[in-house]
């Protein structure tokens, strides 16, 4: 299989090799000592490595090493029917899998020109931002965890299952959902989920308030966060930084604002922004935004437009099962999609969602055959984390931790 | 001025010449052109500079191959964002498969480090200049480039797992 086509193994290759050997003899210093952060530790929320260079407590020098869970997505995805597509995007930020589900999902349809319902427009936010909920619950109170405070975590934690119980009533999973399809939602939001969603409303704000009130004017959180791993909007910008952590260091860019998606416009929410972007910043950020995103889950259910929850496209979204048994089309559909024998048109596309750690963007290629003939993923993390060595030299390794945990470095992401 | 396709790319081919923006398209909105390697660094420098574009943002970067292109069968494109218009392009540069070497893009943008990691890992792009240009997901030992469309996704002479309908 190596031997075939051995393109990139020209001289140029070797000779780089060679440069690259001579970098790492140099890096040796005999009065650092090496330590190795992870790949399994349980304070790395997931596997990365990281070898530091430390003198005493600080740490002058970090080398990380990714790929531990890497699951060729990409390539996986060369070789599959549009829609089974959509499990592999749940597995990247496992935190928010639907917005990164209902983000393909755009992306296809974008290709496809399908014009997708308000209804099932709304649903879509209204999963979407639940999603964000429990993906920033998750990296603020396990800030807090990291931190010393145990507490807010079980009791944020609670909330998350609840949110977990109205994915589950949705699309009928829990953690990699798989919701929706490409053309809309696979089903209506049940009585059951609205008084879900209803009841998440009214308890959920004073949850949050009462974790909000253990840590953000709390001394010993403030002592540990202010001024730690902090980044200036100029360097994360060159660096690619999206989502919380840009905005934490002071810049306003948000896609659901820019270019919104998925009705976005019809929402009046704000965008909060930080100072500094250090560890208390992406904190408050990220409060902030939960909050955001109820007043968004609030205006969407209030106004749950009337009409269908998926797009006439009777090509590409699957008819409802008592037709298959009825009707001689809606079997057709049904075989020719689950067997992937649909083609797409040709094209070229990229579509991008606010995720829960920034853009999320899908950039599609289709060759007019049955599945993509390129699918590359933007993922936020993946871009972000490299400009973790340069946000913890010179800091202590406690440090570190909550600089790692606080921008949300999700594995699956990161690795894809 | 108003940032517009025609406009920046009326703008671009003025500063670059006709013979170096080639095959301007709009396949999504997002205005597509393709370039050559000798003035990808010059003209992102350009859009990085210039007071009215102000295109500072690397979106992202993705390695293509077209394996039946002769003499251009792998692509490159940079997708930039100026966050200020809210415009974006989207660039490609065609190279041949005997010879995918681009100059970096490290200099301008830091992000531009992992993304040609990423590129060289999968696709076999040699970037020059680049300060550390290893593999970044795929094990140190691999001796192939797995993006690229000759290897197939699973090992076809697998005999236990015949399944021809779910695109294997």
């Amino acid at each position: 299989m190596a031997t075939d086509n051995k393109t990139a193994d020209t001289d140029q290759l070797q000779e780089f090799r060679d440069n690259r050997d001579l970098k790492l003899q140099d890096k040796k210093n005999e009065n650092l000592t090496t330590l190795n952060l992870g790949p399994t530790h349980p304070a790395t929320h997931g596997i990365f490595q990281n070898i530091l260079q430390m003198d005493g407590e600080v740490i002058m020098d970090a080398v990380p090493t990714i790929g531990y869970i890497h699951r060729a997505f990409e390539k996986i995805a060369e070789r599959r029917p549009f829609y089974q597509i959509t499990p592999l995007t749940d597995r990247m930020n496992y935190c928010s899998s639907p917005i990164n589900n209902m983000g393909y999902h755009m992306t296809v349809e974008k290709l496809l020109g399908i014009e997708i319902p308000k209804r099932a427009q709304y649903i879509r936010v209204i999963m979407m931002e639940l999603a964000r909920i429990s993906d920033h619950l998750i990296c603020n109170s396990i800030l807090g965890v990291d931190s010393g405070a145990f507490t807010g975590f079980l009791y944020v934690m609670q909330e998350r299952e609840h949110i977990y119980d109205i994915y589950e009533e949705v699309c009928g999973a829990r953690l990699t959902t798989n919701m929706g399809r490409i053309g809309g939602m696979e089903r209506d939001l049940s009585p059951k989920a609205l008084h879900l969603i209803g009841e998440f409303l009214k308890r959920f704000p004073k949850v949050w308030a009462e974790f909000e009130k253990m840590l953000t004017r709390n001394r010993i959180f403030i002592d540990r966060t202010v001024g730690v791993g902090a980044i200036s909007a100029e360097r994360a910008l060159n660096y690619g930084f999206t989502g919380p952590n840009l905005r934490a260091a002071g810049v306003d860019y948000d896609v659901r604002v820019m270019n919104p998606y998925s009705s976005y416009e019809d929402f009046e929410f704000e965008i909060p922004v930080g100072e500094k972007g250090d560890t208390y910043d992406r904190f408050l950020v990220r409060n902030e935004e939960v909050w955001q995103s109820l007043k968004i889950i609030e205006q969407a259910y209030k106004n749950l437009p009337e009409g269908s929850y998926h797009a006439d496209a009777p090509h590409y979204y699957l008819p409802p099962k008592q037709e298959v048994y009825t009707s001689m089309e809606a079997l057709i559909y049904h075989f020719k999609i689950v067997m992937g024998e649909i083609d797409a048109p040709k094209g070229e596309v990229y579509h991008s969602v606010e995720g829960g750690n920034g853009e999320l963007g899908f950039y599609l290629i289709s060759d007019g055959g049955r599945t993509p003939y390129r699918l590359h993923f933007r993922r936020p993390c993946f871009i972000y984390y490299q400009a973790y060595t340069e946000m913890i030299k010179g800091g202590q390794l406690a440090d570190a931790i909550l600089t790692l945990s606080s921008l949300n470095v999700i594995a699956g992401e990161l690795d894809a | 001025m108003e940032l517009t396709n025609e406009n920046v790319l009326g703008k671009l081919i003025a500063q670059f010449g006709e013979e170096n923006i080639v095959d301007a398209y709009n396949p999504d909105g997002i205005m597509t052109f393709t370039t050559n390697r000798e003035n990808i660094i010059a003209l992102i420098q350009y859009l990085y500079d210039d007071k009215d574009l102000q295109v500072q943002f690397l979106t992202t970067m993705a390695g293509i191959h077209f394996p039946d292109h002769k003499g251009r069968e792998m692509c490159m494109m940079y997708q930039l964002h100026s966050l200020r218009h809210n415009f974006r392009l989207r660039i490609k540069v065609f190279v041949p498969a005997e010879d995918p070497v681009l100059p970096t893009l490290t200099n301008i943008y830091a992000t531009a480090n992992w993304m040609e990691r990423e590129a060289y890992d999968f696709y076999g792009f040699i970037f020059t200049g680049h300060p550390n240009l290893i593999r970044i997901l795929n094990i140190e030992e691999m001796e192939y480039h797995p993006m690229l469309k000759q290897y197939p996704l699973e090992d076809q002479t697998r005999e236990d797992k015949i399944d021809t309908y779910f695109g294997r």
